[in-house]
This record gives C-alpha cells, sequence and structure tokens, in this order.
C-alpha cells in the first residue's frame, strides 16, 4: 500500500467534530421523550446507621410523585459489580452519606427539590470510619461496633475488601532473598506516602433517561436506558438483576458523552437503575441528570492510598530488594477496588529491576461513598510513592536521581516483578536521554541552584519514570472475550460494531482509522455504529487503555475478514481502488441481501498468569515513559507551580498525532491538578467542597507549556502497532512535580494534594515528617528555602 | 407569575413568556430548543453555558432572563452560516481543540469574545481570556493552538 494513502498515523478530523463544534452533539440532557418525567434521590444525611422510619410531609401532594423504595426492586436489591454488597436503594441501613434510600419522579423537574426536602428520614446512628486506619484500627481492635463491611462469599474479609500478595519469584525464594538483601544493604531507606481522592470532574455529570415497558398484569417486560456512559453491557448487567430480565430485554443506548476519565464506568449502574425504577413505578420516561453538587458529592471519586516503603540498596546504586505495602481507601462497598487494587500491586516496583520484591496490598472499607474508577486505576497512588521514593533513595545513595534509575532500569529481554518476560523492545535509558535533553535539565538543574539562593522563588526540577499495563489485567482479557463486528450498510459503506464507546478520547475516529487502512478505502467511507446493546456485540468496556489496542486489532482482524469474503464472493480483485471496493460490496449485497463480519478476541501471543500468585505476563503491552517538571515554589504565597512539563513516552505507533498529543497533555494536566490543586475535604464521611467553586481543577491560566515526545516502537498487540495510552500520562505528573519541589526547596512533601496551606505549614512549622527512613530530612540543616531574598 | 421577554436570538426576534427569574440558560435550552450551551455547574464556574449577550461573554446560568430584555444574543448555534463552520470551529476541529465536545460551545464562543477583543492575542491573552471556561479533556493546549490558528485564519481572510 502506498505511504500517501495511510491513514493510520494520520490526524483527520475526529467522526463527531463537525456536530461539536457547530453545537449540535445531543447530550443526553439536550434529549426529552413524549410524556417524560424527571426523578430526583433522597439520600442518607448521616454515615452509618440503621433506618428507623420515613416520614413523607403532609405539605405534599404525593400522589403526585411516584417514589421508589427498596421494596419496589422486582429483582434483587444489588448494583452488581465484583460482589453484590452494594444495594441499589438502601432498604434498613446505610453506609454511607448520600447512600440512596428513595426515589422520586415528577413531571416538573421543579417540584423535585421541595418532594425530596419533604421527605425526612430518621436514623438510628452508628459509629462509622473515615480512615484508612480507623479501619484497620477496628480490625486490630477486634472492635465489632466499627467493623463496617463484613466480608463477602466472593472473598474479602472483616473491613477489608480484598488483600494480594505480589512476591518476585516463588514466596521463599522472595522471602529468603529479602532478608539477605536487607542484611548485606549498604542503606536501607524507608518511606510513607499519601495521596488525596480525586473527582473526575467531567463537564457533563452523570445522567440518563429510562423507559420500561409492563404487560397486562404489570409485570416488567422490559427497560431501556439512554445515557452518558463508559459501559453499556455494565448496565445491562445491572439492570438484568435488578429487574430479574434477560439480557435481551435489557437494552442501553450510549448518547454523546461529555467527559468520562472512568467516572462513568461503574456509576452509570447506579443512576440506570434508579431511572428504570422510576419509570416501572410512574409508566413514564424518567430522565435524571444530576446537578453539579450532587455528581460530586455522591458518585465515585480516585482511591485515598497510603504506601509503605523499604528499600535495600548498595552503595553504588543497585536496587537489591523491596518491600511495598499499599493500603487503598474503598469508601462503603466493594465495586471496582478489588481490580484497582490489583493494577496498584502490579504497577507498584515500577520500570526497574528488582532481584527480590515483596508487596502486600489491601483495600479497606470506610464509611464514605465507594471510590472507583478514574483514569491510571490504582497505578497513580502506586507510582507516585515509587516515584517519590527513588528519589529519596538516590539521595540516600549520594547519586543523583536519574543516574539511580538508569542503574536499575528494565530492558528488553528482563523479566518484571511478576516473572513477565520483556519480549518486545524496551528502552528506557533512550527515554531518560531524550526527556534530559528536551527538557534541558542539567543546564536548569544548575542554574536553579545558583538563581535560587538569591530569590524566594524556588526553582526545581523532576523526573519520574514509569510504565502503564495496557489492557484488561492477567488473563481479564481471555475472560472478556470481546467482539467485534462490521457490516454493510445498503450504500456499501461498511459499519463498524462496537461497545467501545466515545468520550472524548477519540474511539469513534482510530477505530475507522483503523478500518479504512485494513480495508483500502477513504476514511470517511467509513461509519461506525451509535452504541446501542441492540445492535452492537459486547467488545468489552472501554476502560484500562484496551480500545486503540484490543478492540482496534479486532476491527483490523474482521476488516481482513470483510476484504476476504469480498474477494472470495464478490470478485473484488487483489489490488483495488476504493471505488472497486464499493462496487463489489453492493455486488455482495445484490447477492446476499446483507454482510456481518465477526471476530473474537485472541491473545497476539500466550498469556500466562496466575491470578492467586500474582505471577505471569500481567498485560499484554505496557507504555513506557519519563516525564519532567520544572516547578517554581513561591516563598512569599507558599504556592507552587508547574513552569514547564516534558513528557516522552513510548506507545507503540501513533495511530492519530493530534488525538495523541491531546490524551497526553489532557491526562498532564489531570495529574498536576492531582499534585497541586484538587482537594476533597471530608467531614465524617462527607465530601464538603462539593462544587466547582471550592474544589479547584486547573484553568487554561494555570497550566504551564506541556510539550509532549513520542518515541515509536510498534508493537504486535495493536493495529499497525500501536498500544494503549489514554492512563499513561496521569502517573507521572504526581511524582515529577513533588520530586522537583524538592529539589526546589531541599524539602521532602510526600503527600499530594499539595496546596499552598501545606507547604505554609510544612515551612513555617520546623518539625519533622512523622515518618521518613534513614535519609529523614532537617530543614533546617537542608537550609536554602528561607527568602533570603527579602533580607 | 408570567413576564413577556423579547430580545434577538441569532439574528432573528424572538418573544418568550417566563417567571422573571428563570435562567437563560433554560429560556434558550427549554423555550428555544437551542441545547448548545450546556449546564456544567449551574454557579457560573465552568462556562460551559457561555453565551454573547450584547457582544458580552456571559455566563447564561447566572443571568435571570428579565434582564436579557432587549439584548441580542449569539449562541453557538449562530456562530455558522448555513452549515459552513466559522474559522474558530474549523480550527477546533483541525487542531483537536474539541474532544468530549460539552465545554466546546462555550469555548468557541469565549475565543470569538477574545479575539474581538484581541485580535492578535498572545499566549498569555489566549490563557487569560479562555480561563473562566473549564475543559477537563485536552489540557487546553490543543484550544490554545485552535486560536493561533484562527487568528491566522481570519488574517488570511
Amino acid at each position: 500500500m502506498a505511504e500517501d494513502r495511510d491513514i493510520l498515523g494520520a490526524s483527520p478530523f475526529r467522526k463527531e467534530g463537525r456536530a461539536k463544534v457547530l453545537g449540535e452533539a445531543k447530550y443526553i440532557d439536550d434529549l426529552s421523550l413524549p410524556g417524560m418525567w424527571h426523578g430526583a434521590t433522597v439520600r442518607s444525611s448521616i454515615a452509618r446507621g440503621s433506618i428507623r422510619t420515613v416520614h413523607f410531609s403532609s405539605e405534599i401532594d404525593w400522589s403526585q410523585y411516584a417514589i421508589v423504595r427498596a421494596s419496589d426492586i422486582p429483582g434483587e436489591n444489588t448494583i452488581v459489580h465484583l460482589t453484590k454488597d452494594h444495594p441499589c436503594l438502601a432498604a434498613d441501613r446505610v453506609n454511607h452519606p448520600e447512600e440512596p434510600i428513595l426515589l422520586l419522579a415528577h413531571p416538573e423537574k421543579s417540584a423535585l427539590l421541595a418532594g425530596v426536602a419533604g421527605v425526612r428520614v430518621e436514623y438510628d446512628e452508628l459509629p462509622g470510619v473515615f480512615t484508612i486506619e480507623e479501619s484497620e484500627k477496628a480490625v486490630e481492635d477486634n472492635d465489632t461496633t466499627r467493623i463496617i463491611w463484613e466480608g463477602s462469599a466472593h472473598g474479602g474479609t472483616a473491613n477489608c475488601f480484598k488483600q494480594y500478595v505480589l512476591h518476585s519469584g516463588g514466596a521463599k525464594e522472595a522471602e529468603d532473598g529479602l532478608a539477605a538483601a536487607f542484611e548485606s544493604a549498604d542503606f536501607i531507606v524507608e518511606g510513607e506516602y499519601h495521596t488525596g481522592a480525586q473527582e473526575q470532574l467531567y463537564i457533563e455529570p452523570n445522567g440518563v433517561i429510562a423507559e420500561c415497558k409492563k404487560d397486562g398484569s404489570g409485570r416488567v417486560i422490559s427497560v431501556c436506558v439512554q445515557g452518558s456512559m463508559q459501559c453499556p453491557y455494565y448496565v445491562v448487567h445491572a439492570l438484568t438483576l435488578i429487574f430479574d430480565l434477560p439480557e435481551e430485554k435489557c437494552r442501553v443506548i450510549q448518547t454523546e458523552t461529555g467527559g468520562a476519565f472512568g467516572g462513568k464506568e461503574d456509576f452509570p449502574s447506579v443512576i440506570g437503575s434508579h431511572a428504570a425504577l422510576l419509570a416501572m413505578k410512574s409508566g413514564h420516561p424518567v430522565k435524571m441528570v444530576y446537578d453539579r453538587a450532587e455528581d460530586m458529592a455522591a458518585t465515585t471519586k480516585r482511591h485515598p492510598s497510603r504506601t509503605r516503603h523499604r528499600t535495600a540498596v548498595s552503595k553504588d546504586g543497585k536496587l537489591l530488594g523491596c518491600e511495598i505495602e499499599i493500603a487503598l481507601d474503598g469508601g462503603a462497598y466493594a465495586t471496582l477496588s478489588p481490580v484497582v487494587l490489583s493494577r496498584a500491586t502490579i504497577h507498584a516496583p515500577g520500570p526497574y529491576k528488582w532481584p527480590y520484591v515483596r508487596v502486600r496490598a489491601k483495600a479497606m472499607a470506610t464509611n464514605l461513598p465507594p471510590h472507583g474508577a478514574f483514569r491510571g486505576f490504582g497505578a497513580p497512588q502506586s507510582l507516585f510513592s515509587l516515584e517519590r521514593h527513588m528519589d529519596k533513595v538516590a539521595r540516600a545513595v549520594g547519586i543523583a536521581p536519574e543516574e539511580l534509575r538508569r542503574r536499575n532500569f528494565l530492558g528488553t529481554g528482563d523479566r518484571t516483578a511478576t516473572g513477565q518476560l520483556l519480549a518486545e523492545p524496551v528502552d528506557m535509558q533512550h527515554l531518560m536521554d531524550r526527556a534530559l535533553a528536551e527538557s534541558n535539565y542539567y543546564e536548569k538543574v544548575e542554574r536553579f541552584a545558583v538563581e535560587n539562593k538569591r530569590s524566594a522563588v524556588k526553582r526545581g526540577m523532576g523526573i519520574a519514570s514509569f510504565m502503564h499495563g495496557s489492557g484488561f489485567t492477567g488473563s481479564g482479557e481471555r475472560r472478556l472475550n470481546s467482539r467485534v463486528d462490521v457490516e454493510l450498510l445498503p450504500d456499501g459503506r461498511p459499519q463498524i460494531l462496537v461497545s467501545s464507546t466515545e468520550f472524548g478520547q477519540g474511539t469513534n475516529t482510530i477505530l475507522c482509522q483503523v478500518a479504512a487502512q485494513t480495508l483500502r478505502i477513504p476514511y470517511d467511507q467509513v461509519a461506525i455504529a451509535q452504541v446501542d446493546t441492540s445492535v452492537v456485540p459486547n467488545s468489552g468496556p472501554t476502560v484500562a487503555s484496551r480500545t486503540a489496542m484490543v478492540v482496534g486489532k479486532l476491527v483490523e482482524r474482521v476488516c481482513a475478514q470483510m476484504v476476504e469474503r469480498l474477494h472470495a464472493d464478490a470478485n473484488l480483485t487483489g489490488r483495488y481502488e476504493p471505488e472497486e471496493f464499493t462496487a463489489a460490496a453492493l455486488r455482495y449485497l445484490q447477492r446476499h441481501g446483507s454482510m456481518r463480519c465477526s471476530v473474537r478476541y485472541e491473545p497476539v501471543r500466550p498469556v500466562e498468569w496466575d491470578d492467586e500468585l500474582f505471577h505471569g505476563d500481567a498485560y499484554p503491552a505496557y507504555g513506557w515513559a519519563v516525564y519532567v517538571a520544572e516547578v517554581a515554589v513561591d516563598l512569599n504565597t507558599y504556592s507552587a507551580s508547574v513552569t514547564r512539563f516534558d513528557a516522552v513516552q513510548e506507545v507503540g505507533k501513533i495511530m492519530h498525532p493530534v488525538l495523541a498529543k491531546g490524551q497526553v497533555e489532557g491526562g498532564v494536566a489531570q495529574g498536576i491538578g492531582y499534585a497541586l490543586y484538587e482537594k476533597c475535604v471530608w467531614k465524617n464521611g462527607r465530601m464538603m467542597n462539593n462544587q466547582m467553586t471550592n474544589y479547584i481543577m486547573p484553568t487554561s491560566a494555570d497550566l504551564p507549556e506541556i510539550q509532549v515526545h513520542f518515541e515509536e516502537v510498534p508493537s504486535v498487540h495493536g493495529p499497525g502497532g500501536a498500544k494503549g495510552i489514554g492512563e499513561l500520562p496521569m502517573d507521572g505528573p504526581g511524582p515529577a512535580i513533588l520530586n522537583a519541589i524538592h529539589n526546589a526547596t531541599g524539602v521532602s512533601f510526600d503527600s499530594i494534594p499539595l496546596l499552598p496551606e501545606d507547604i505554609f505549614e510544612r515551612l513555617t512549622s520546623f518539625t519533622e515528617p512523622s515518618h521518613g527512613g534513614t535519609e529523614d530530612l532537617d530543614p533546617t540543616r537542608e537550609g536554602e528555602f528561607l527568602p533570603e531574598v527579602n533580607a | 407569575m408570567k413576564s413577556t421577554v423579547a430580545m434577538t436570538v441569532n439574528g432573528e426576534a424572538r418573544k418568550v413568556e417566563v417567571p422573571p427569574m428563570k435562567r437563560l440558560l433554560d429560556v434558550l435550552r427549554e423555550d428555544f430548543h437551542l441545547t448548545g450551551a450546556k449546564e456544567g455547574c449551574g454557579e457560573g464556574e465552568c462556562g460551559a453555558c457561555a453565551v454573547l449577550v450584547d457582544g458580552e461573554l456571559v455566563n447564561s446560568c447566572l443571568v435571570p432572563i428579565l434582564q436579557a430584555n432587549g439584548t441580542r444574543i449569539c449562541t453557538i448555534e449562530g456562530v455558522s452560516t448555513e452549515g459552513r463552520l466559522h474559522p474558530i470551529q474549523q480550527c477546533f476541529l483541525g487542531e483537536g481543540g474539541a474532544q468530549c465536545g460539552i465545554c466546546t460551545p462555550g469555548m468557541i464562543l469565549a475565543t470569538h469574545h477574545l479575539l474581538e477583543k484581541h485580535p492578535n492575542p498572545t499566549l498569555e491573552q489566549i490563557q487569560e481570556g479562555l480561563a473562566g471556561n473549564l475543559c477537563r479533556c485536552t489540557g487546553y493546549m490543543r484550544i490554545f493552538e485552535a486560536v493561533q490558528k484562527a487568528v491566522e485564519a481570519q488574517h488570511a481572510i
């Protein structure tokens, strides 16, 4: 195929882009159905307790409302994810603030505010646990009054949703090796690191419209939910249990989705079920769209974390062994915590060669709203701690941070901590070279060190090196067994049928590029169907950096199948022009009426994975990266800002340079927010700053120049050599920025988000951090941070 | 209680009888079926509902309809002409300035307003000019490029 016709690697306009810039794209709140009512949720005002009574105000004419209680649910009262611990509506007890108890619908949206206010719930309160530490303490003390989650048939123990232990090699070999490594180490470096909850803050809140059909006896025979979501088949699964209906009677349609970032992975099952129940009860279509305050208070966020590192290292900077303990705060129900924890565990040792590794990880229950999926899915937490810790190890050894990393990078042919052989080329050394060169690292480090002595604005440089696995973990892709179809439209154009959703990242565009490339026809001639589960097969959820690589590969294969069938059965010649493709397609349709090709997932290479031992091929492929942050810390205002950011990564072949850059820039921006701006303030399990006014995400005026650099190394796992890209850029900014702040101020900060008040408190308190290892820093000795310029 | 409010919307004289405190955003979306303006926060922080009122960039979620009486309003639906994209829209499309698209209508109107004020904006002026419009997808870099391209395109006309 001629180079000038390559569409993979070009940057065509995004498929739905024209509708978006015209303002014509229809999001769920832009849609309305005849006779449609509006729905709202009555939520728990306390964190934990049993429901004594529910009062309905006598001042309201309740006959005008549809009211749904837990007892109205025709099937199981559960929002199914990995277990069934999560009720759809609280029946007799609540476990977190904002837990849904009752649902109301009314023809007038304006009547709902009074309706919700007119329901008063009385509780017998129970003590809650609100932090990882309180949850652990309840278990240690065997304090049954504070055991808030009992364990389930699907695993987990009191207050703990899941635990994992990852050992490099066998458990005994690793433990013996670790004992010897710590015995012989020249330095042992310890550290404890914390990350906060983060709100996805998609600009379009969660929303759906539901319809329900009943038979003559009032029994539900089918439901249909359309709305803003990532994973329509997850919603189908949830509805089958709620309504006790077969899959084909639960139809789910994705409408244009205004951002998701994981926040619309698990939650649409909740709001979708709620709206469908209200549609059942009211006999009308029901729209539920949260306002911002409700969306922020009640829906999932990134798991807060605490990670402890203990590292054995030799005096020449060779890593000898590590012990890592990860604890995530999962909130009140298990939801996706076990799989978030799994990704956190596997990413914890990072892109380094460790002779011996032990990672112990657990997800604890607290009386917060359940935490859920957010871009990175556990990896940003463990990579923040690892990459902060690597800087501390370098200081302890007395070598530069980049040098410590260089001496320990994984490379081609090495094995990761799970024992996975890195068969495809990995060149972290080159990524480091390039990141240092692009950011002008050495010149700046030297210059800032001089300038900082004379300035109250301290500037510094920080590095993070890391990787992110593309696709579901281990045997996950095999279990998903994703299917992708392509059909011919009556005019001879091919149409892709997938459940992969577009929510800004470019799914529609890149999958059409893959099809155009494989079918050798123009991009504009490829259509992609709206995701409607009555039409498209289940190609798996749109998560885990899997769409470009895994689903893209399936699109490539199914299109190859279509070409073969046109060769075999419609006289398509070996080499053909686009018009000949269309002619052959029309011939085929004339002969056979229709054409639909279909493929299912097959691993490109065999995947060996042991779910129990956490051993084997954790992911089909990894994206690799070295990020460099340049920061300025103003000691007059105690605010830190990023002044330039360089992101160097290898994510296989780039399918669409404009979209790929956009993915990295957007991820870096969210990472900067995670590190320096976005703080969830909790009080007794309730988010207190559930407004855009006081939960601060970066604006256009807050962000520095973000420079994106790609190294393109084709992978066998994705179409045209592509790998996943979506989550990787979320992992690096946090640690790179805090490493840069360490470089700028000489003070080690180990928690994010790091707001000006946190910097102020630390720099003015002169107390040593409560935790830390052999390299504990004494700020008075480190000096240099006092605003000497004012003197 | 309802009031009659008259205004010009995208060049067309419109009249509506609604409660005087009804938000301009709701009148546009519900009464005029112009759904390009979005509600992102309902408190004037995100700019997804931004429209031009007498040429000024306004968050329509903060404006009671009575205040809009007698004004000229431009929404995203009034930016293109007969299906032909405005250069700003074209550049947002080409440079990847729209990802999920929910902030895009407001962002394009903010750009329009910015370029009226500063036909040759510096990067800093672009950053400041768009700071009232939040985008969670792009990290703004593609949007800055789109604005810079739109400046070039306008000069080329």
